[in-house]
Order: structure tokens, then sequence, then C-alpha cells
């Protein structure tokens, strides 16, 4: 057990070194971008005075490594800055955004991954059958086609045909968590389309790729039920590249869904990251990051977790 | 449905609305005219009455828009405002001096009467007293003097430092503001209606640009960039009557184009601005929905500058000029939402317009000119963006084969949306643009037309523009400042280094529970971004 923690433990330092180069690539990256903030929010009316007054007011004029190191000042003390785009407090921003984010993600999740493990055994218990066939088909269609066109076709059928959705999230922090899951319906809907089949065909394909080992052989030879074989004997090993499908396919609802909080505008954190940059919003945007960068990080090492503690082997690497 | 078709339905749609729009158009002749168009009876009364029943403004009720233009990085400073959903939002919870009325009139606001002297430099405000902003401070002089220097002097960051350049000081004189001007300026009333110059509080003579407090009838009770704004009346405002219809608003950022069209179908939202044009002629046959439009001086540009070969030969440009496809740019990228422009940019909106000024398209005179400017078979970049207004990659192909015909090869150039205004506009030879409405002529080309003007994006050097826009500025007889714009349009149009095919139409869509007065105003879309005041709920 120890030797689990003492992992843990190493893999979060591993983390927060990543967070670090992260926020110093995205610093750099977004320094690089022709244009600062000044210029951007002044837009076509930009003139060298206005730019050169705004830039001071803004604390811009100072050198880059300087700015940076504050940010990092900041930070440590808790203050994530105020955005420069709008001089509003970066926490309060994001904390809505976030939660919205958060609550995007869990649901569709909620939804997707236990469809997708039950639709994975079911398709390697009747592989090749027409049942296997058909949900591959659709499963996959459902991946191909965009993002905003699965939205849009929902939209076209479940809010202006039917009316039984809203074609728009209208959420705010007074909204109670049923009107929001029914305002989030449609784009969790439209999420499960984009993740399902990664999540099914990883499930199937483990489970077949075990119902090949001698063990289950020796299984069926016992006469176990074939559903009992799949559920007791070979879902257990299969967990960690499942584990690992669900972490990637996690991360992807939290930082990826951009197209789908435009479509339904869902206030959540991707539009305001893809408005940061195109502002050069610089405090907002390292504040987005890290979070994403979080993201993935914490999913992954969870998935690691995962997998380690379903195959004790992966403890003792030769 | 085919092409033809859906022309054949907005040339038709264009022609009812001239005749709806014509106050000389009784119902008798209406019906007559739709009767003539092959429309039923029924069907032409049914277009008359719904617009009769629209015009009871009527009080209370909530009501739900979707704007695009908005961005999460929006701030209060009205000084950074570029974009409608601030602009409509600003003018709900604050108030100007003076308003662009619906007659594109100045109507008075905070100021109650204004007085010029005669040469039009010295103009007196007297400010409305017993006026409170919504955090309970009453209005002063002082705060109007803040709010005006906020766009004037070294440190100031605002867009409007421009407008306000010829300010030369500001007084307070008991209950009145005292505006001093460099030069004579007979719209300067105007200048105090730009929508970057709100009334805000102030705090030892600066203006509290993030503050929600303002003078106007809406409490702004929730603001969240780029996402949604709540308005609710405001009890205790100055206007006699309210000063806005609707009880409350709920103001929602909707980017997407097709998000904002099936919310306003799906009667998630009452209205919407800038429905996509490319899908109109089928939002139109919506139950329910109704299009809103009317006339702006928003120009679409294509600045040459003209310091660039072969930029800087006039016969080179009036080449491009004559063989430019102005009604097919109207069919084609405006979807019939336009007027035919003619390379000047003071729109038919103002007063001073010469409509028979025209650009008429005839290649052999075209020809002719290339062949006078040496530069047959020259090849030009056209750099262009969609950013710059939708539509604009369409355009460039469209004046590609046209510019073809007499033998000018034209390289589309596809620039990055991100960062356009900075790194393509004004630094580019040659490219897409636009220009938003101003209320006054003098604004638009103090601005950009003459050889001081900090946004000369032509570069255009005209002493006799120069001479003839200063003089207007000052000129307090009506007709002779009418002659002065005019003779600047001809040679703008003339020798200037823009193509302007077109002027704009502000197009809104609303739904059945939305009423709209007969008149709308301009100067901005959406009823010059007053309309939440403005409309009311059915």
């Amino acid at each position: 057990m120890n030797r689990i923690l003492l992992m843990i433990l190493q893999r979060f330092g591993l983390g927060l070194l990543t967070l670090f180069v992260v926020s110093i690539i995205i610093f750099v990256g977004v320094e690089f971008l022709p244009g600062d903030i000044a210029e951007a929010l002044l837009g076509q009316g930009a003139s060298p005075e206005n730019v050169a007054a705004l830039r001071h007011e803004l604390g811009l004029d100072r050198p880059a490594h300087i700015r940076y190191i504050d940010w990092w000042a900041g930070v440590l003390q808790g203050d994530l800055g105020t955005s420069l785009a709008n001089r509003r407090d970066i926490a309060e921003l994001i904390t809505f955004r976030l939660s919205n984010t958060l609550f995007l993600a869990l649901t569709a999740a909620a939804i997707s991954v236990p469809l997708a493990i039950l639709f994975g055994i079911l398709a390697a218990l009747y592989r090749n059958s027409a049942y296997d066939r058909s949900v591959n088909v659709i499963t996959l269609g459902a991946v191909s086609a965009p993002e905003f066109l699965t939205a849009y076709v929902l939209i076209l059928y479940f809010s202006v045909k039917l009316g039984w959705f809203p074609s728009l999230s209208n959420i705010d922090q007074d909204t109670s968590f049923i009107d929001k899951l029914h305002q989030v319906a449609l784009p969790a809907i439209t999420l499960m389309g984009v993740i399902l089949a990664y999540m099914m065909r990883m499930v199937r394909a483990s489970i077949i790729n075990l119902l090949a080992s001698a063990y289950i052989e020796m299984a069926h030879l016992k006469g176990m039920p074939k559903f009992r074989v799949i559920v007791k004997h070979a879902l257990p090993n299969a967990w960690a590249p499942i584990a690992n499908i669900i972490a990637i396919s996690l991360a992807y609802l939290v930082v990826g869904v951009v197209v789908v909080e435009v479509v339904f505008i869902y206030p959540g954190l991707g539009q305001l990251m893809v408005d940061s940059v195109s502002n050069r919003d610089i405090p907002v945007v390292q504040a987005c990051s890290m979070i994403f960068a979080g993201t993935y990080i914490l999913l992954n090492l969870t998935a690691d977790i995962v997998s380690i503690c379903t195959n004790p082997r992966l403890l003792h690497p030769k | 449905m085919k092409k033809s078709k859906i022309e054949q339905i907005i040339h038709q749609d264009i022609i009812l609305k001239q005749a709806l729009s014509d106050p000389r158009v009784t119902r008798r002749d209406f019906l007559a005219f739709t009767g003539a168009m092959g429309m039923t009876a029924t069907m032409g009364g049914a277009l008359w009455s719904n617009r009769a029943l629209a015009a009871t403004p009527k009080r209370g009720g909530h009501m739900v828009s979707g704007l695009n233009d908005a961005n999460t990085g929006d701030s209060l400073d009205c000084g950074l405002f570029n974009a409608t959903y601030m602009i409509c939002i600003s003018r709900a919870f604050r108030d100007s001096l003076v308003n662009v009325g619906q007659d594109n009139s100045m109507e008075p606001a905070l100021a109650e009467s204004w007085e010029a002297s005669p040469d039009a430099k010295v103009w007196r405000f007297n400010i409305r007293q017993g006026v409170e902003f919504h955090n309970g401070k009453s209005l002063t002089t002082d705060d109007v003097v803040a709010s005006i220097n906020k766009h004037r002097g070294e440190d100031s960051t605002s867009y409007a430092k421009g407008v306000f350049s010829g300010i030369s000081d500001v007084r307070v004189d008991g209950n009145t503001v005292v505006v001093e001007l460099a030069d004579g300026n007979a719209d300067a009333p105007a200048l105090f209606t730009d929508y970057h110059f709100n009334i805000m509080p102030s705090k030892d003579g600066v203006a509290e640009s993030l503050s929600s407090a303002g003078t106007g009838p809406y409490l702004l009770k929730e603001y969240n960039p780029g996402v949604k704004t709540v308005l609710e009346r405001n009890p205790n405002t100055w206007h006699p009557d309210g000063g806005a219809l609707a009880d409350s608003h709920e103001v929602l950022a909707i980017l997407d184009d097709t998000a904002r069209q099936s919310a306003l179908i799906s009667g998630s939202v009452d209205v919407i601005n800038r429905p996509a044009l490319k899908g109109i002629a089928r939002l139109k046959n919506v139950k329910g929905v109704n299009i809103v439009d009317v006339a702006s001086n928003l120009a679409f540009t294509h600045p040459m500058r003209m310091d660039v070969t072969p930029f800087d030969n006039m016969d080179f440009r009036t080449a491009l000029k004559l063989s430019t496809p102005r009604q097919e740019f109207i069919d084609k990228v405006l979807f019939g939402y336009g007027a035919i422009g003619n390379d000047q940019p003071l729109g038919p909106g103002f007063g001073s317009y010469d409509a028979d000024l025209n650009v008429e398209y005839d290649l052999d005179k075209a020809k002719h000119h290339l062949k006078k400017s040496g530069h047959e078979g020259v090849t030009i970049d056209l750099s262009a963006s969609n950013t710059s207004y939708g539509g604009a990659m369409d355009a460039a192909q469209l004046f590609q084969q046209h510019w073809a015909k007499i033998g000018v090869n034209t390289n589309i150039i596809q620039e990055p949306q991100d960062g356009y205004w900075n790194n393509v506009w004004n630094v580019k030879p040659f490219c897409t643009c636009y220009w938003g409405a101003r209320p006054v002529e003098d604004m638009i080309l103090s601005i950009a037309y003459l050889s001081s003007s900090p946004w000369n994006d032509t570069v255009i050097k005209n002493d006799r523009v120069d001479e003839l826009v200063v003089a207007a500025r000052g000129e307090l007889d009506a007709a002779k400042r009418k002659a002065m714009y005019q003779e600047v349009q001809h040679i703008i149009s003339k020798e200037g280094g823009t193509i302007i095919p077109a002027f704009g139409t502000d197009v809104a869509a609303t739904r059945d529970t939305v009423g709209v007065g007969d008149q709308i105003g301009g100067g901005w879309e959406m009823d010059g971004g007053h309309y939440l005041k403005r409309w009311w709920k059915a």
C-alpha cells in the first residue's frame, strides 16, 4: 500500500512540474501572438496614443518576465488576478463557468460511461451478431458527425419541432438542479454521441482480447454462463484500458467542448478561453489553461491508480 | 427552392416594404397594389393589419433578446465599447446628454436644453435637475464634466478620443455645462449622442466607468459579460413616462447565427439582431416571425492605399470603380438588404446625401481608363476576411470576376480573423473593410477622409476636401452646409481611394410578441441601440 502512496505523491509532484511548464509555454505562446490586449480591445479604432495609454493603465509596458513573476506571486497567494479585458476578478469569472463546465461534463459522463460499458460488454458477448454490428455502426456514425451537426439536428427536432427541450442553456446561479438537467439535456446528448463510440469499442476490444486467454476458457469449461464469465472474470482484468479511455473522454468533456458551448450558448470555460486568447487577456488564458492542464493531469493520475489497483503487477516494474 | 424563386421573393418583399414605408400609400392603394402583384386581398390585408396592430405601444411584460456582437471580455467601460451588445445595455441603464430620436432628430436627455454661440464655438448644455443615479447619488454637473473628460486628454483610453478631440475646454456654470470647441461645429450636440458617451457618477473629478449605477430607466440587476444581462425597471426614473415600455429584460449573448435563429423560432427569445441573411427568405416564412429592417449609413468599404502603386493612379482607381458590379453585390452578398453606394462614405440616411451621384457600371469606359493608367494586365492583391463584414470573401470573388473582364487580375488573400484590424486593415494596400454609421457627416469625414485623420485608410490628401470639411463644420446655414457636403461627396467618389458598392441595412428579427414603432431610429442597429427602451412586449 505504501508503494501506491509513494507513487501517487511522485506523480503529483510531476504533475505540479508539468503545470509549471505549461504556464511558461502558454505565457510565451500568448506573448508571441501578434498584437496585445490593448490593440485587440481597441480593434479598428486603435490609435497609437490610445494603445499606449491603455497599455500603461494595464501595466503591459513592463517587461514580460516581470509580469510572469508577478502572476506567479499572485497565484501562490491564491490570487488569480483580474481580467485585463473587463477588470473583473478572475476567480469570480471562472467559478461560475467552471461549475457549469463540470456539471455538463458530469451529466454527459453519467449517461455515457454506464451505457458504454453495458453496450461494450453486450457487443463482446454477442460478437459479430446483428446487435454488435448495428451498435457499432450507430455509435461510429454519431462520432463521425461533427458535433455542431448533431447539435443542430437535435435542436431542430427536440426544441424547434417538438419543443421538449430548450435550444438555449440559460443557466445562472439560481437555476435549480432539475431545471439544470432539463437545460443541459441536448448538449449532454450531443457530447454522448462524441464519446460513446470510443469507450464502447475500447470495452469491447479489451474484453474480446481477454476472451482468448486460458483462464477464460477454463471458466467456460467449468460451465459458467457467458455473461458471468465476462463480468466476473474478463472485466476485472480489462479495467486498465477502460479507465484510461474514460479518463481521456472525461478530460475531453471538460476541455474540448467549445463547439457545443457555442451552439447551445452554454456558459462554460471553453468560450471564455477562446475569447481570452483572441483578446490576448493573458491572466484569464493562464487561469483557464492551468485548470485544463490540471484536469488532464488529475484524470490521468486517477486512471493510472485504477490500473495499478486492478493489476498489482504494475506496482513492480522490472 | 430554386435560386430564381428566392430572388423573386426577395424582390417582391422589397417592393412591398417600400410600399408599406411610403407614407403616401393608403390602405386602399396598398390593397390594389398587392392585388396587382398577384397576392390575394387577404394576404395583403394581413400584412397591413399586422403592421397597424403592432403600432400600439404597451407597457409591461418581460422581454428576452438574443444579441450577437458580444464577448466574454466585455466591460462596462463605455470608452471601450465597439459592439452592439454593450451599446444596447448601456443605453438602457445609463443616459446620454442628447439622444438621437426615432426620427433621427436630436432629443434632449440629461441635457434639458442647449444653446450655441453665433459662431457655434461655445455650447451651453442645461443639465436636468433632481436626477438620481441608481445608487442614490444625485446627478451633478461635475459628473457630466467628468464623463466628458473621460474621452479627452493624453491619458484617455477611450475609443472616442478622436470624436471629442475638437473640445478645447469644459467648465461648469451653475446648472450649465459649457463646452468650448476649437473650431465652430454646428453639429456639436450630435457628439454627445455618441454611444461611448454615457453619463456616469464621478468621484474627485474622475468618472466611475465600471460602476453599474446609471440614471437610465432600467436597473442593471445582473451582468455576466458574454453570457447574459438582466434589467429591471427603475422605479425612481426621471423620465416622465418611465422612459421604457417592457418591465424587465433578459439579454442573452448568442454569437452563433443558427443558435440565434433557432432560439427565435422555438420562442426561447422574442427578438434577435442580425439574422443570417443567407437564410432570411426562409426565416421570413416562419409563422410568428417578423423581419425588422432599416436603411443604415453603414458602408461596405474597400480602401486602396493611394500611396501604393497601382492605386496611386486615379485612372486605375476609376477603372476598378467602373467595373465593380454594385447591384450584383447587393443581390448576391447582401441578399437584397442594401442600397447602392457611390464610392463615398455618406449614406442615404444623411440629409446631404446626393442621390443623383451614381457610379455607373461601364466596362468600355473602365477599359479606357485602365489603358490610360498604363496598368493593363496588372495583378493586384486584395486582402479579404469575413471579419470585415459578413460575405466579404464572396464579394472579393465577385469583384475578381468582373475586374478580370477589363484585364485586371485579382489575387485574393484570405486573411485571418485574429488581428485583422491591426495587421491587415490600414496596413495592406487593398482590403475589405466596413465603417459603422455615424450620426453626422462630420464624424465620418474627420475620422477617415482628412489628410490629418487618424484612420485615413485610403491615405487621401485632398486640400479641397480638408477645406470643405472644416468649413462645413462651422457653417450654421443648412443649405450652404448641404452644398459643401455634396461637393465633398463628388470629390471623394471621383478621386478617392475607396470602393463602396453599397450601404447596409440593419436587420433584426422579432416574434409576434414584440411591438416595434412605425419608425426605427438609425445611427446604429437595434433602433440606434435604444430598442430595449423603445420596443414593447405585445
